[in-house]
């Protein structure tokens, strides 16, 4: 309700005399009303000793209500007078409700206490992601020695999901990089007439980095999220702890399917995003003149079978990292609405920085190994 | 047969969803300052009803008026008008999972008044201490228990003060004890507010304990088989199913 426009809409009149100062309200005091009066009644109260007359109150809600007891308060020797019953009703159901005791502010910890409490938070985050890795291994091992126990349906659906699903992205992401390296580098090397060697870099590239690296992206933001939601849904609806219960492992039924899905697929995305690029980068060299054999040449002449099998084992363990953070960061998702988006975030940032993290690895290692 | 003290006006109300219908020919009356409570078994309607009466669904036929208002004839700011002057708690309680249990409750007031914030904590705070949650205030949603939430729920309905309250369910969940105190709150804040309620329940203990009136639903009659003083009903119907209903026989 809109106080101006109601006839009857609460008014405040101050009156002083010499001994007592008299704040008279009437109408209806509701929550417009209230609002409206608030910076008001409030100066006026605040003086010191003052009447609140509310004879002339017809209606009180509780807003109105609550200004009117904070308004009491505001002054030394201020009260109440002349209430109706209603309103009197009004006004001590409102009193309780402010009587009731409030919580009380949390004490925030030191400083140095607060630093304990973060490395105690971080060192406990460290432990539970090193038990997920051991139990998940053991489940692995224990996989392998009983192959049938593994739920084969389960593994085919997150293939489909995590794979098949993701080749369209795949290879119009391949496609469109292929092309943009290749017209990148074209114009720097043109200059020294070396076009003719585009497709070396750009196949270096693609199979020992760029290929594993994007599909790893790739695989982060589609299934990782994915599967950090559908399993934080479960365990915020206490189904994980239901599987628990029945004593079935989670991490057998749920997570193992999910994380060989993870193992097997990204080898697969990493070569279909290589070869779409490949494929993209012939096609700009077909448009600059160079006929297809001479880019087979080129690349034939540049690239090993062990830069190719390296690329492909680096995205099968970048698989397996985005897998496993992906199913970690959704059985570890705590109650609330909030928990669900959360571990989504976690999976596809915490997926990202980990394979950057192993490609750094592993160009460390295979430059010590000379592949 | 509208009274004078009728604030809402169900005429002729029939819903239903694609081509299934749920109940057809519903009329009744809500009067100023009762407790109507909305009863029947699960799948009769009557959280449609609910949906229906507030706005969210649109009825296959009939009309609703809430204080002289038609819920479907009103656009705009005279709508935005009679929203402000209904209040809802949701089955779940449907509170903003990221904001305590203050800021959910200063939110219709950040949104539709002119208080400043000091002022408004101060209004959010004697609301959730009219439910009595006054030390709940600084906690979320998801540390909170089922009957906490569901008070706190109310708490954000009695926001602006609405004259009309609206519960979907407030027992369901909840432990009789609980359950109790909510009903007890529920006639403590009728008596002293003077707010009317509009209650959908199925819980027999809860019709008795709170409900001035009622009117049931009916699945298999696809529409209101009762209406009434629900004591009245428990002792006098003839009608199998309210018989049913109220000693809790199975049909």
């Amino acid at each position: 309700m809109i106080a101006t426009a109601t006839p009857s809409a609460g008014r405040l009149d101050v009156r002083q005399t010499a001994e007592a100062k008299t704040l008279t309200l009437s109408g209806r005091l509701d929550t417009a009303t209230a609002a409206a009066l608030w910076p008001k009644l409030m100066a006026e109260a605040a003086g010191g000793p003052a009447v609140l007359d509310l004879a002339g109150l017809s209606a009180l809600d509780t807003t109105g209500a609550t200004l009117l007891l904070v308004a009491e308060a505001a002054g030394k020797g201020n009260r109440i007078e002349g209430a109706a019953p209603p309103v009197v009703a009004v006004l001590d159901r409102v009193r309780a409700a402010r009587a009731a005791p409030r919580p009380k502010p949390e004490a925030r910890l030191p400083v140095v206490a607060r630093i304990g409490e973060a490395t105690w938070q971080a060192g406990r985050a460290v432990r539970d992601a090193v038990a997920f890795l051991g139990e998940l291994t053991l489940t692995l091992l224990g996989t392998l020695l009983r192959p049938w126990r593994l739920r084969f349906r389960e593994t085919l659906r997150h293939l489909d999901e995590a794979g098949t699903r993701a080749f369209p992205l795949t290879v119009l992401l391949g496609v469109l990089m292929g092309v943009i390296l290749a017209f990148q580098s074209a114009i720097p090397l043109r200059r020294f007439g070396a076009e003719v060697f585009v497709p070396n870099l750009v196949g270096i590239s693609l199979l020992r980095e760029l290929g594993p690296l994007l599909a790893g992206v790739i695989l982060a933001g589609r299934t990782g999220s994915a599967y950090a939601a559908e399993l934080g849904t479960m365990s915020v609806n206490e189904e994980v702890a239901a599987l628990r219960i029945m004593g079935i492992d989670p991490m057998a039924l749920l997570v193992l399917p999910r994380v060989l899905a993870g193992l097997l697929v990204m080898p697969v995305l990493s070569l279909l995003l290589t070869l779409a690029g490949l494929m993209g980068m012939a096609f700009i060299m077909g448009l600059f003149g160079f006929p297809l054999t001479t880019v087979q040449q080129q690349l034939v002449s540049t690239l090993h079978l062990s830069d190719l099998l390296g690329g492909l084992l680096k995205a099968a363990v970048f698989g397996l990292a985005i897998a496993g953070i992906g199913c970690h960061a959704g059985l570890g998702a705590g109650r609330g609405p909030r928990a669900v988006g959360d571990a989504a975030t976690g999976a596809v940032v915490g997926g990202i920085v980990a394979i950057v993290v192993l490609d750094g690895i592993f160009a460390v290692a295979y430059e010590r190994l000379g592949i | 047969m509208s009274g004078e003290a009728s604030v809402i006006e169900v005429e002729k109300l029939a819903a239903g969803f694609g081509g299934h219908m749920l109940f057809r020919d519903v009329s009744f009356q809500v009067k100023r300052g009762e407790v109507f409570v909305i009863l029947g078994g699960s799948g009769c309607g009557k959280s449609t009803l609910l949906k229906l009466m507030i706005g969210l669904v649109p009825p296959v036929a009939g009309r609703i008026a809430i204080l002289g208002t038609d819920v479907w004839a009103t656009e705009g700011a005279a709508r935005l008008d009679l929203l402000r002057r209904i209040g809802v708690m949701w089955q779940q309680g449907a509170l903003f999972g990221s904001q305590t249990l203050l800021e959910n409750v200063e939110m219709p007031l950040a949104e539709h008044t002119s208080l400043r914030p000091a002022a408004r904590s101060e209004v959010a705070r004697v609301k959730l201490g009219l439910v009595g949650l006054s030390e709940a205030a600084a906690r979320l949603p998801s540390e909170v228990s089922g009957g906490m939430l569901k008070r706190a729920g109310i708490a954000r309905a009695l926001a602006l003060d609405p004259p009309i309250l609206f519960l979907d369910e407030p027992s369901a969940g909840l432990d009789p004890v609980t359950s109790a105190g909510l009903d007890e709150l529920i006639r403590d804040l009728a008596r002293s507010l003077g707010t009317t309620f509009v209650v959908v329940t199925h819980e027999l203990a809860s019709i008795l304990a709170i409900g001035d009136r009622c009117i049931m639903l009916d699945r298999e009659a696809k529409g209101m088989i009762a209406e009434g003083d629900p004591r009245r009903l428990r002792d006098e119907s003839t009608h199998p199913t309210v018989r049913a209903f109220f000693r809790r026989e199975a049909a």
